[in-house]
């Protein structure tokens, strides 16, 4: 297939960037997107151009390091679905791609489509976890969950940490991916002691990165990729309440 | 001398009496003392958590973005544990003694001993952790059975294990960071080490935003940067993985251990076109429900729906009865190919063989079967655009996983005093074929419960003398590992990184990779040869050293093809087959590797000389297990 790429080249963060236009002929619909771009990119080597900068790594939507937004979709048009599981079979023959990086004011631009996602890492060592330290850990079995809990608990723990819900907001807010980890450790009796702790930690650390707040209109749980629920953001909510009233 | 400093006593007391006579530090000297760990994925993250914890000052470099990306976020199917929770007559005898004999008895026994005993711990921490594992209504762990054993020991967090472990680790990694106990350098890679009076004391970063070199000292350096199955271009690792850090460790001085040991996983998705970028596994545990067969006729060409039940060959079940689908995974790839071989490979290249859940969905109907491998299934639909509710899953083998790497000791400790290596990056506990569940085991064994004990009685029994940044050995790193960039950013020629180390893979697919032979091999590493020199010419890198990923690849790949070249030399050295390693010229008659443990039951590893490397013999013994021939029939 023939197909038509605006797509977004930036030098360094401090710089402005522009679309570029290219064509790529001969590519396959058995083609991952990313193997749609390592194609272009090997073209333009040969040429002694500048390959197009990407973030990837597994290649099987679980490392979260994939971005881009595809013609205004985070991740693509497809559901479900990050950019490296995306198929050129989902395109047509002659279709024109816009390219461009996720964009978010925490999310600062490094090069061309790549993006600086440390605000989650930090967001995490505010509290995404359960203070235990190796060696201290009772007999596993001694934790008894019901398979329903765990299972929720599970769906929630699945985010990948990718942002496609922050670059689908237009406050760029990070509730969805924040939620999913405090749900998680919410549903769980591991997490009780430090719940109250772990919210609040978080979300001051969210707001402090200068993600925006969440008015609810869920372009976040359409773009994630693991499509965690909304139900967990309703869920956090709930979690700050309680760790504002009852703790 | 290679010391393996294996500790005395009965094999049930060695770690025991390790951990006792063991020298340790105490609490307030230990943040007088700074350790580096290269690698964030289970190993890494575990051991550096564990580390902070106890109060050493820790720095942790990934060349990833964040920790949490690092390649054991991908493992789909377990992690082992001899927790016998379903009282299936398990124990931590019985995981020692399928993992040496999994590993076709090319592994140390003391080591893989320590790792079926503290496996049981593994699990407790990371339920601790709030890791939500799959579970019974009763609300108890629930497990699956994996390849080469007949207990039920698996521990699983749905198809996404590996992620659900590294997530575990990482927060406890940035509970650390957050309390300032640890520092991250995210998106540095690891070019040098930094060896001072013949010890390890810090390691040369290069930051891949901004190109810039910089040397950190410290007491001690743990690699944790995984395994090497990107040498073949294709694997089922993620597209980064690589080499170089363990590669730059050996060219200073760490021994290679076993470099020809890969494991070639039966179960991935076949490839499909030559610009295919990388291959994906299907988790060996839909070896549970999935019967493998081929058509009973060459050259068929119906599909697979119309073949009657009594026109397949489930060629495992046949010639396996006691293991059936369920043979380790060394034996089901050789077996697939020898179908294909027989012109009995199936899809649209003929390297291909049925995975069918057709009796398994009648059995369980399937929701069970969505419950159980959802996300698997999912997966290869979207590939292959293939329904595997409807059609079988069309499978081939595909490199996994190295049991090869650097050269250590007991206490995880490589040739360089002060230079420990932990997980896939070592090549300890799996001999010559690692079993399914073990790899997520292996990592956090050694990061959890052992490089802690082995850091302490390192620094505690070694008297280590300040090195500052600006010491002339630092300097001297750092001045090589720019000359390096500076030259590879030089050459003005005409192909890819990419372009050569595909061609770099199908000398090794071809020649080092599910059977191998003298005259191939020697073949290979004259192609290598002259691979390189093509490299060194015609490489082309466009653009400067700030985020170029080009500049990355090229970095790793010029390892990459040093090291496939010793991967040849020590296959075309060991005269026997082995687990993954089969010499085409030793088979039994009925094709099954043939070992010859009275010469080559050792561990090979590998001295740098900056000529023809030098070999180095460690014996194996085996006091606990007899010595057999392995058989799953
Ligand atoms: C698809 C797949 C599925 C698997 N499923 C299973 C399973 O179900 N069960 C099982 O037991 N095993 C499984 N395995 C194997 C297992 O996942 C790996 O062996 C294991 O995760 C390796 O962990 P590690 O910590 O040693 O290294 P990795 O997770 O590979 O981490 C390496 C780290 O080192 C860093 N690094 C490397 N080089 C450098 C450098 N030069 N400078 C700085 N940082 C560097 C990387 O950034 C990364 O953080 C699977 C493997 C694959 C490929
Ligand atoms: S919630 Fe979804 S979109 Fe947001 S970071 Fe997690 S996986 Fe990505
Ligand atoms: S590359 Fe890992 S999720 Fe896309």
């Amino acid at each position: 297939m023939k197909l038509h790429l605006k797509i977004w080249r930036q030098k360094g963060p401090k710089e402005t960037g522009a679309f570029k236009d290219y064509t790529v002929d001969n590519a396959s619909e058995h083609m991952s997107f990313l193997e749609m771009l390592d194609f272009l990119n090997t073209s333009l080597v040969q040429k002694g151009e500048e390959a197009v900068q990407f973030d990837h790594d597994c290649r099987e939507g679980i490392c979260g390091s994939c971005s881009l937004m595809i013609n205004g979709n985070p991740h693509g048009p497809e559901t479900g679905t990050a950019t490296c599981q995306l198929h050129m079979r989902k395109f047509n023959d002659g279709d024109t791609i816009v390219i461009e990086p996720f964009r978010a004011k925490a999310f600062p631009i490094l090069r061309d489509l790549c993006v600086d996602r440390t605000a989650f890492d930090r967001i995490m060592a505010a509290g995404g976890f359960c203070s235990i330290n190796t060696g201290n850990a009772p007999e596993a079995n001694s934790i008894l969950i019901g398979k329903e809990t765990a299972e929720k608990a599970m769906d929630s723990a699945a985010c990948i940490g990718c942002g496609a819900c922050v670059a689908a907001c237009k406050n760029a807010s990070a509730m969805l991916f924040v939620s999913a980890k405090v749900s998680q450790m919410a549903l769980l009796p591991q997490g009780d002691p430090e719940r109250g702790k772990r919210v609040r930690g978080m979300v001051a650390q969210m707001d402090q990165e200068m993600f925006g707040s969440c008015s609810n209109t869920g372009a976040c749980e359409a773009a994630c990729p693991k499509e965690i629920k909304l139900e967990n953001i309703a869920r956090l909510n709930r979690e700050m309440l309680r760790a504002t009233f009852v703790e | 001398m290679l010391d393996s400093k294996i500790p005395s006593g009965p094999i049930e007391q060695k770690w025991n009496n390790r951990k006792f006579e063991g020298k340790l530090v105490n609490p307030a000297n230990r943040r007088k003392h700074t350790v580096i760990v290269v690698g964030t994925g289970l190993a890494g993250a575990s051991a550096a958590a564990t580390l902070g914890e106890q109060g050493y000052r820790v720095k942790v470099f990934t060349f990833h973005e964040s920790p949490r990306r690092a390649h054991s976020i991908a493992a789909q199917g377990g992690i082992n544990a001899a927790k016998n929770y379903q009282n299936d007559g398990d124990s931590v005898y019985r995981l020692f003694y399928d993992t040496i004999k999994g590993g076709d008895f090319r592994a140390r026994e003391a080591n893989v001993y320590r790792l079926a005993e503290v496996s049981v711990n593994i699990i407790d921490q990371c339920v601790a952790q709030g890791v939500p594992f799959a579970r019974e209504y009763g609300g108890t762990l629930t497990n699956r059975s994996f390849g080469g054993t007949q207990v039920s020991r698996t521990f699983y967090a749905k198809g996404q294990t590996g992620q659900q472990l590294l997530l575990g680790a990482y927060s406890s990694l940035m509970r650390q960071a957050g309390q300032k106990a640890i520092e991250i350098f995210p998106r540095q890679e690891m070019v040098d080490v930094i060896v001072v009076d013949g010890k390890a004391r810090g390691i040369i970063a290069r930051n891949l935003v901004t190109g810039e070199l910089t040397a950190h000292t410290a007491d001690a350096v743990i690699l944790a940067t995984g395994g090497y199955g990107n040498v073949f271009f294709l694997s089922t690792n993620a597209k980064q993985s690589n080499a170089s850090a363990c590669w730059r460790a050996y060219k200073r001085g760490a021994y290679f251990a076993n470099p020809c040991f890969t494991q070639i996983h039966p179960t991935c998705v076949p490839v499909s076109g030559d610009y295919q970028s990388k291959l994906t596994l299907m988790s060996e545990s839909l070896r549970n429900d999935g019967r493998v067969w081929v058509p009973l006729k060459a050259g068929e060409k119906r599909g697979p729906n119309e073949i009657p039940e009594s026109e397949r060959d489930y060629f495992l079940e046949r010639m396996y009865p006691a293991f059936g689908n369920l043979v380790p995974r060394d034996i089901a790839s050789r077996a697939a190919k020898r179908m294909c071989d027989e012109n009995r490979g199936v899809g649209p290249t003929g390297l291909s063989v049925y995975m069918d859940f057709r009796d398994a969905i009648q059995r369980l109907g399937s929701a069970t079967i969505a419950e159980k491998y959802g996300n698997l299934f999912a997966m290869y639909e979207k590939i292959t655009d293939e329904n595997p509710y409807q059609v079988p899953m069309r499978i081939f083998p595909a490199v996994h996983y190295t049991m090869g790497g650097l050269w250590v000791d007991y206490n995880l400790m490589s040739s360089i005093p002060g230079l420990f290596v932990a997980g896939e990056a070592n090549f300890s506990d799996h001999g010559a074929n690692r079993l399914g569940a073990s790899a997520l085991m292996q990592g956090l064994a050694d990061g959890y419960f052992v490089i802690p004990y082995s850091i302490a009685n390192y620094i505690g029994g070694t008297s280590l003398a300040p090195v500052k940044n600006n010491h002339e050995a630092a300097l001297g790193s750092l001045a090589e590992s720019k000359a390096r960039i500076d030259a590879l950013m030089k050459a003005k020629g005409g192909q890819s990184v990419d372009q050569l180390h595909r061609k770099l893979g199908k000398v090794m697919w071809e020649f080092c990779g599910m059977a191998r032979n003298e005259a191939g091999l020697k073949g290979a590493i004259s192609s290598i040869q002259k691979l390189k020199d093509e490299f060194a010419n015609d490489v082309r890198i466009p653009g400067d050293e700030h985020l170029n990923s080009e500049l990355e690849k090229a970095n790793r790949v010029s390892d990459f093809l040093e090291l496939g070249e010793l991967m040849c030399l020590d296959a075309l050295e060991r005269k026997e087959s082995c687990g993954g390693h089969f010499r085409e010229e030793m088979q039994t008659p009925e094709g099954e590797a043939l070992r010859d443990d009275k010469n080559f039951s050792h561990v090979a590893a590998w001295e740098f000389t900056g000529k023809t490397p030098k070999l180095h013999k460690e014996p194996l013994t085996f006091e606990n297990v007899h010595l057999a021939q392995r058989s799953y029939k």
